[in-house]
């Protein structure tokens, strides 16, 4: 008797444990679109030295397709679900079917006119309340910054919403026990490793992994994903098509990215876009090279000599 | 009506209880911008055993150190430092706060700033104080807040006119650090730390920081070589230089990434900022990020095969021709002339 009681407790707990790693952990993944800043030639910069936006190609952030792969090795490892969102115009469900090509299970893009020019705060907000109803995640993660603005604000803005903490500069995950995570980190000069309980918000440096490729059968499958909005152009002007059956069929077919609006999400519209950004952008000027003219010296050794001996009068040089 | 709060705060960083230099330039500059508020310099000091560093701030002009001091909150963690902050500013409502665009300050500025409802610019490059017309509204001493943004390719200036506290990053070296000759009579007051169960939802196991061996900002003489340098053999021209002058040896970006040179020793935008009294520029084509960290050297010397090379632009000295034939002219007439 007294051993099939022990028999029980200890099944109870291996089943606790089966039952927890089945369940795995759940990551919703920040993602942003961006326009390629890297790449910036003459024909984007307008006459007033202003960028033409729309010349510029528009890319997946390098650093959130890290934090893409970050999620899916946690997929691999102990089960459970990868989630990626983006807030962005309709177009940036471009980057959402990579997500799904790379490994994702599921898309939200968060798009509506009223979150138009929203700062870091104002984003932070309406991501944060999407995550909140996207619900039952262990980690949020995302990259460390965008590489159009470089502010590496949301990240930790968004953690703050949600009442989690936060782990920026993450690079490697270490492990994962007891409802605890393990985390290297980057810091000014060397790194430090953190334990932090779940549910965590970690931004990622680009250094952490290498996303993996798309996968090809993936690519085949999720080609055809599509928001709400991208399905209602294509019920647009034919009258045998109606959206709700249609999004129906796409659901069922796991071929629906999730579409969600302000009133979808029932923000307040004070907290969201222009209204809801207390930072404004009040100049913006081109980069003016200082300097200007400049002495030219004759690459020969006369040249030269001659350059020398000007920096040793200055006291510039010995 | 309620007298508004026109004092500027700067977060004091310090690791392992050393200040981290951009504290000082930070209040370097907030004196000043204190200054054209009418305001006071306030720093704001967390961590264990820092009342020194605390009373090191008066050398820079804070009039007051308000000093959380606690054996828990020796190394900088997220959320206890967050904590404290934020009910600093709900309670005190100061007019401006900086901190220096670090690890830790970019970790811990933005969840400030979400939690106080703050606008906070990134990775601000200027800081100036000044009435502004916004959307045909008048506003009087606003924070302005200047930054490189789109990659560099543009400098914009931010302000956020609806709040009571503006807040900014700053990067390391681009503002100068300024003692003052005569410290200032501060005052420090203490406020207690009081601990909460979320600041040990995340535990530090190891730490392990490495000092900065290298101090690239306080070389004189800087000989840089980019991408165009080609090889890492070719790069020892670059160290012999360097060498040969008394100088540091620095790169850019693109000839880090080669693996020419260490990371630490790259100058631009997300390097360092330097202002050596000679820069010389090898093979370098002045792309805005570097520029970004040495146009105000002294002098500067720019040598590159490409005529139109926008390095030139900010040089003093221009030579066309391949660095990888002029550099070794260079190392023989400098030779000659020493004996």
């Amino acid at each position: 008797m007294q051993r099939c009681v022990q028999t029980g407790a200890l099944n109870q707990s291996i089943i606790l444990r089966i039952k927890k790693a089945a369940m795995g952990f759940n990551s919703i993944v920040m993602v942003k679109q961006v326009p390629d800043t890297a790449n910036i030639s003459g024909q984007v910069m307008k006459e007033d030295g202003t960028v033409n936006r729309a010349k510029l190609p528009a890319i997946f952030n390098h650093e959130d397709r890290v934090a893409i792969e970050l999620a899916l090795q946690i997929k691999d490892k102990f089960g459970g679900k990868v989630t990626a969102i983006t807030m962005g115009p309709p177009r940036a469900s471009d980057i959402l079917r990579e997500c799904l090509y790379m490994g994702a299970d599921e898309a939200y893009l968060i798009s509506d006119r009223k979150f138009a020019g929203a700062d870091t705060l104002a984003t932070s907000y309406v991501l944060s309340e999407a995550i909140k109803k996207i619900g039952g995640y262990d980690f949020v993660f995302a990259g460390r910054q965008a590489i159009d603005g470089d502010t590496a604000q949301v990240g930790p803005q968004t953690a703050e919403k949600l009442h989690i903490p936060q782990i920026t500069y993450s690079e490697e995950i270490l492990g994962i026990k007891d409802g605890s995570v393990q985390i290297k980190r980057k810091i000014d000069g060397g790194f430090e490793v953190l334990e932090s309980k779940l549910p965590l918000l970690v931004t990622v440096i680009k250094d952490a992994v290498s996303p993996r490729p798309f996968k090809a059968r993936r690519v085949m499958a999720y080609k055809n994903a599509r928001t709400l909005l991208e399905l209602e152009k294509l019920t647009e002007g034919n009258s045998l098509l109606y959206i709700d059956q249609l999004k129906d069929d796409y659901v069922n077919k796991g071929l629906y990215i999730h579409t969600l609006t302000m009133d979808d999400l029932k923000l307040d519209e004070s907290r969201c876009g222009v209204h809801g950004s207390p930072t404004k952008v009040h100049k913006v000027e081109s980069v003016v090279l200082a300097g200007g003219s400049h002495e030219m010296i004759e690459p020969t050794k006369e040249g030269i000599s001659r350059l020398i001996d000007q920096l040793l009068e200055d006291h510039i040089l010995g | 009506m309620e007298k508004l709060n026109k004092d500027v705060w700067v977060f004091v960083e310090q690791r392992d209880g050393k200040p981290a230099e951009v504290s000082f330039e930070l209040l370097s500059k907030g004196r000043k911008l204190a200054e054209n508020l009418k305001g006071n310099l306030k720093s704001v000091v967390i961590g264990h055993d820092v009342l020194s560093l605390a009373e090191e701030t008066f050398r820079f002009g804070a009039v007051e150190a308000i000093v959380v001091d606690h054996k828990e909150l020796g190394h900088y963690r997220t959320m206890p430092y967050s904590r404290i902050i934020n009910q600093l500013i709900e309670k005190e409502k100061p007019r401006v706060m900086l901190f220096g665009a670090t690890i830790i300050g970019r970790d811990l500025a933005p969840r400030v700033a979400s939690y106080t409802k703050s606008g906070l610019t990134a990775d601000c490059t200027d800081l100036q104080v000044s009435d502004v017309q916004y959307l045909r509204k008048d506003y009087k001493d606003l924070l302005l807040q200047i930054r490189p943004a789109f990659g560099g390719n543009i400098i914009a200036t931010i302000i956020s006119p609806d709040v009571q506290t503006q807040m900014a990053t700053v990067r390391e070296g681009v503002m100068r650090m300024e003692p003052l000759e005569k410290h200032v009579k501060g005052k420090i007051r203490n406020i207690e730390y009081t601990p909460d169960p979320v600041d040990e939802l995340v535990k530090l196991i190891e730490q392990h920081r490495q000092e900065n061996k290298v101090n690239l900002k306080a070389a004189p003489i800087i000989v840089a070589g980019g991408y165009g340098m080609r090889t890492k053999a070719n790069f020892e021209l670059i160290r012999e230089l360097a060498d040969l002058l008394g100088g540091e040896v620095a790169g850019t970006r693109a000839a880090v990434d080669a693996g020419f040179i260490n990371h630490d020793r790259q100058v631009g935008q997300t390097g360092v900022t330097v202002r050596p009294k000679l820069y010389i520029a090898c093979a370098i084509s002045g792309a805005i990020q570097h520029r970004a960290g040495m146009q105000e050297a002294n002098k500067i010397i720019a040598i590159n095969s490409d005529p139109e090379a926008p390095i030139f632009g900010v040089a003093h000295y221009g030579i066309v021709g391949d660095a990888i034939e002029i550099i070794p002219r260079f190392i023989n007439v400098f030779k000659q002339k020493l004996r």
